[in-house]
């Protein structure tokens, strides 16, 4: 295990306290899961505190677990230059807003509005909350589990309108997965002479 | 040793003569006037086929290579265009999104007659990889009439020269001066 990284770990539970509900170390990967509420704070000590220094926000992302009762989760990643080192912080929410990080970074005001835009997850106090990615007057958001792939419109230029026009989605082939055996995933890559160095000669 | 200078040699009397022999009662006779305009103006066209930069993702990077200097679309007289009032074709080379759809057909109108589009790639042919998408147009042809489609993902810059000489026999075979 990474002692630095075990290190870096202590420090930050002990500065932190009750704020850090959770901490992972696995994968030479530092995680902590922190209260929703306390986002700011946690991100301006991360920042400026002498033994992290995380002065980048790389990515702010979201992730959707429809069977969770809090089911999204934002995670902030974090880099330090100075340490080399990276950190990772989770913080839940059900749909509640999310503190704005754009006064700690100001990067964050376009991560804010893609999670937004793909997640639904608000963020309070990000000043200007639009869509960054998807259609004008998009409505869902595409990245939430129960999003249908195709969506619910598509586009078509109507000759007597002369513009561009929504109409609801209609394929004239359906969606299909298929599950017959792929050389990659039905069956052991095994090639000629792998044998050799998996066999007990190995 | 100087170069004695040519007077140019103008069949401008001769022309004068053949040509007041045509009238009104012999002109479908001597029709021959109006399909050899159809030829020089086809002839212009296809050797000067302005596309419309409109590269939407990794096709354009195949679409780039087309014009440097290996392909060199620039002998066939493809030479690229900021504007759309300056080009005869647009070429759609990548993703068209439902985003970008709207100003895609923006670009299209303001393109003036004739012109043609080529489509490039699988996504602008049909939606290829992202054809069950919520945000990509099924096809670029759902928006604009289509002349040419280059098939692949992507297609190599080759298959878009090819696909260019394709435009041009097409126009070749069906431009008319008058429509």
């Amino acid at each position: 295990m990474d002692t630095a990284l075990n290190e870096l770990k202590e420090i930050v539970i002990d500065a932190l306290g009750s704020s850090v509900l959770d901490s992972q170390l696995a994968n030479d990967e530092l995680s902590i899961v922190i209260n929703r509420d306390d986002v700011p704070r946690v991100l301006k000590y991360l920042r400026d505190d002498v033994n992290c220094q995380f002065k980048l926000l790389l990515d702010i992302c979201g992730v959707d677990y429809p069977e969770r009762e809090e089911r999204f989760d934002v995670v902030y990643n974090l880099l330090s230059l100075v340490h080399n080192r990276r950190i990772r912080v989770k913080t839940r929410t059900a749909g509640d807003p999310v503190p704005s990080a754009t006064e700690i970074f100001s990067t964050a005001g376009w991560f804010e509005r893609e999670c937004w835009d793909m997640y639904g997850v608000p963020f309070l106090g990000n000043p200007d909350l639009r869509r960054i990615l998807t259609d004008y007057g998009f409505e869902g958001h595409p990245l939430r589990k129960d999003f249908p792939l195709s969506g619910f419109v598509e586009i078509r230029y109507d000759d007597e309108k002369k513009r561009v026009v929504y109409e609801p989605t209609k394929l004239t082939q359906d969606f299909r997965s298929f599950d017959f055996l792929s050389p990659w995933d039905g069956q052991e890559p095994l090639l000629p002479g792998d044998e050799k160095a998996e066999g007990e000669g190995a | 040793m100087g170069v004695e200078p040519k007077t140019p040699q103008v069949p401008a009397m001769e022309q004068d003569v053949l040509m007041s022999q045509v009238n009104d009662d012999n002109m479908n006779e001597r029709g021959f006037v109006v399909a050899n305009i159809d030829k020089v103006v086809n002839f212009a066209r296809t050797s000067s086929l302005w596309p419309m930069t409109f590269g939407l993702a990794c096709c354009a990077v195949e679409m780039i290579h087309a014009y440097m200097p290996r392909y060199d679309l620039d002998r066939f007289g493809v030479v690229p265009r900021p504007s759309p009032r300056q080009s005869d074709v647009i070429i759609v080379a990548g993703t068209l999104t439902n985003k970008m759809a709207p100003a895609f057909r923006k670009v299209y109108d303001q393109m003036s007659e004739p012109r043609w589009v080529i489509s490039m790639g699988s996504c602008a042919n049909g939606g290829g990889y992202y054809h069950y998408s919520y945000a990509v147009v099924r096809g670029c042809d759902r928006v604009v009439p289509v002349d040419v489609y280059v098939p692949g993902c992507p297609p190599t810059a080759e298959a878009l020269v090819y696909g260019v000489l394709q435009l041009q026999k097409k126009i070749k075979r069906t431009g008319t001066l008058f429509r």
